[in-house]
C-alpha cells in the first residue's frame, strides 16, 4: 500500500493495527514524531497529512494510502531549518524537547489554516477575517501540551514567524 | 489493541452490507481508536468508509445538506455555515482541537460514545460496555455525569457539543439502511435515553450508516453556543447551551435551545422553547425556563453543582440572546 513520507515513496504492508505514528516511527525511522499520551490528548504525535494537521496515534497507517505525509524531518533539518525551527530555538520555545516537533508542525498548520480563513472558538466575528492575536494562537495551539510550560515563548516564536510572513 | 481484519468500503451499499454482517464502520476514528487501544471496544472487523463519496456541503430544500464525512473542521470552515447556521460552527469549534477536529467527521462525531470515566476503565462495571455489570458512577465520582432522564442503570452523558446545536436547528440525520434504502429521522430523535439498554447511545441498527445531516433554510436570529467547562479550551462541557432566538417588538417571536452535558443525549425540551415565545424577557421568565428543564433533575453526589451551574447558564444565554437581539 503506498503512500509519501516527506516527499519519498513509502510502502506499508503491516498489521491493520499499526498507527500512522508506530508506522512513521518504527517503520520508516522517523523518530521526530514523538508518543506522548498515544490517545490524541497531548498532540506530541501531530503531522500533517495531505496539508492538515491531525494526532498520528490516532489514525491507522493502513487508512492512509496514497496520502502525502509530513513529519518534522520534513520540514526542516538542523543544516536547514524550517522558519518555526528557527523561531523556536530563537524563543526558547521549549525545555525538554519532548513536545517540540508536534508543537512545530502544529504551528505549521495553524499559519495555513489561519490564512485559509479558519475560524476558531475565540474568534469574534465568524464571518470576518482571521487576525492571529496571542488569544487566537493560543487556543489554536490547545492541542498541544508542554509540560514544561513554554506557551509564552512558543507563542512568541510563532507570533515573529507569522510576522516575518507578513 | 485486540486484533481486527480491515476492510475498504467503495461505495455506500458496501459499507452497509459490511456493517449488517457485522463489521463496525471507522471515518475518523479518532474516539473509536482511542477505545480500541483501551479494549473498552474490541470489533473483529473494521470497514473503513472514508473514500465514500460524502464529503461535500451541498444546498438541499433551502437549507444545507452535510455529507457524513465532511470533517468537523470543514463544517465550522464553511461561510455559509458561519453565516447562515453560527451556532453549529460555534458548537464545532468549541470542541476538541484542531488536529481531532481535522479528522473528526460530522457522521463520527453523531456517534462518539460517553466520556464515563467508568466505561473507560475496563475494570470497573459499567452497563453501558458490559450490560449487567452495573454502574461504577452511581455511588462513585460522578462529576461529569448526567442530571436528567438517568436511571438506576447509566448516568452517563453524550458528550459532544455538535450534536447539541444540531438539536437546537432542528436538523435531520440521513441514514443508509440494509434493505437498500433510508430513513430520514430528526437530530432530536437520534440520540436515546439509557432505559433498559444504556449500551445502546442512539437509534442506528446494524447495518445502517450515516449518509448525512440536513439542515433546515436559515432561521436567522441570535445564535448562541455557550460550553462551561473546567478548562479555557479542550475540555468537555459540564453544561452547554445552543440557543436560536428570535425578537420581535420587544418580545420573544421563537426560540429553540439545546443542552449538553446534563443528559444521555442531547437535551431539547419543547415546553422550554413554548414558554419563552410570545413574552418580554424577564428574570422572571428565564427562571421559569430553568424550573421546567431542571424539574426532574437527580443528582448523583459529585455533580450536584450541575443543577445550579445549568440554571445561571440559560439565564445568562437567554438574556444575552435577548439583549442581542432586541
Amino acid at each position: 500500500m503506498p503512500l509519501t513520507v516527506n516527499g519519498e515513496p513509502r510502502e506499508f504492508a503491516g498489521d491493520p493495527r499499526v498507527s500512522l505514528l508506530d508506522f512513521l516511527r518504527r517503520d520508516c525511522g522517523l523518530t521526530g514524531t514523538k508518543k506522548g499520551c498515544d490517545h490524541g490528548q497531548c498532540g506530541a504525535c501531530t503531522v500533517l497529512v495531505n496539508g492538515r494537521r491531525i494526532n498520528s496515534c490516532l489514525s491507522l497507517a493502513v487508512m492512509h494510502e496514497g496520502d502525502e505525509i509530513v513529519t518534522i524531518e520534513g520540514l526542516g533539518i538542523p543544516a536547514a531549518m524550517h522558519p518555526l525551527q528557527a523561531a523556536f530555538v530563537k524563543h526558547d520555545g521549549y525545555q525538554c524537547g519532548y513536545c517540540t516537533p508536534g508543537q512545530i508542525c502544529s504551528a505549521k498548520a495553524l499559519l495555513d489554516e489561519a490564512a485559509a480563513g479558519w475560524p476558531s472558538f475565540v474568534t469574534r466575528d465568524l464571518a470576518g477575517e482571521v487576525r492571529l492575536t496571542r488569544e487566537e494562537i493560543a487556543e489554536r495551539m490547545s492541542g498541544n501540551l508542554c509540560r514544561c510550560g513554554a506557551y509564552p515563548n512558543i507563542v512568541d516564536a510563532i507570533v515573529e514567524v507569522l510576522e516575518g510572513a507578513r | 489493541m485486540r486484533p481486527f481484519t480491515y476492510a475498504r468500503a467503495d461505495d455506500v451499499a458496501a459499507a452497509v452490507r459490511m456493517s449488517r454482517d457485522g463489521a463496525r464502520p471507522i471515518a475518523g476514528g479518532t474516539n473509536l481508536l482511542d477505545l480500541m487501544k483501551l479494549e473498552v471496544e474490541a470489533p473483529d472487523r473494521l470497514v473503513d468508509v472514508n473514500r465514500l463519496p460524502l464529503a461535500q456541503i451541498e444546498p438541499a430544500d433551502g437549507g444545507l445538506r452535510i455529507g457524513a464525512l465532511v470533517t468537523n473542521s470543514a463544517c465550522a470552515a464553511d461561510m455559509r455555515i458561519r453565516r447562515d447556521y453560527p451556532v453549529l460552527a460555534r458548537a464545532i469549534l468549541a470542541g476538541a482541537t484542531f488536529q481531532l477536529r481535522n479528522k473528526a467527521t460530522t457522521g463520527g462525531n453523531l456517534c462518539q460514545r460517553t466520556r464515563c470515566y467508568y466505561f473507560y476503565n475496563i475494570d470497573q462495571p459499567c452497563n453501558k460496555r458490559v450490560p449487567g455489570s452495573g454502574c461504577g458512577a452511581i455511588g462513585g465520582f460522578n462529576r461529569n455525569h448526567a442530571i436528567l432522564g438517568t436511571n438506576e442503570l447509566c448516568i452517563a452523558t453524550y458528550p459532544g457539543d455538535m450534536a447539541v446545536a444540531l438539536c437546537a436547528l432542528d436538523a435531520t440525520v440521513e441514514i443508509a439502511t440494509p434493505d437498500g434504502g433510508g430513513r430520514r429521522l430528526p437530530a432530536r430523535d437520534f440520540h436515546r435515553l439509557p432505559g433498559d439498554r444504556p449500551a445502546k447511545d442512539n437509534v442506528l441498527e446494524p447495518g445502517e450508516v450515516i449518509t448525512a445531516v440536513t439542515l433546515p433554510p436559515p432561521v436567522g436570529g441570535i445564535q448562541l453556543y455557550r460550553k462551561v467547562r473546567d478548562r479555557a479550551s479542550y475540555a468537555f462541557a459540564l453544561v452547554s447551551i445552543a440557543a436560536v432566538v428570535r425578537m420581535g417588538e420587544g418580545r420573544i417571536a421563537s426560540a429553540s435551545l439545546a443542552f449538553g452535558g446534563l443528559a444521555h443525549k442531547p437535551w431539547h425540551d419543547p415546553r422550554i422553547d413554548r414558554a419563552l415565545v410570545g413574552n418580554a424577557p424577564s428574570d422572571a421568565l428565564f427562571d421559569h425556563a430553568a424550573d421546567l428543564l431542571l424539574e426532574g433533575a437527580r443528582v448523583w453526589g459529585s455533580n450536584d453543582f450541575k443543577v445550579p451551574l445549568a440554571r445561571r447558564t440559560l439565564k445568562a444565554v437567554l438574556r444575552e440572546a435577548t439583549v442581542t437581539a432586541a
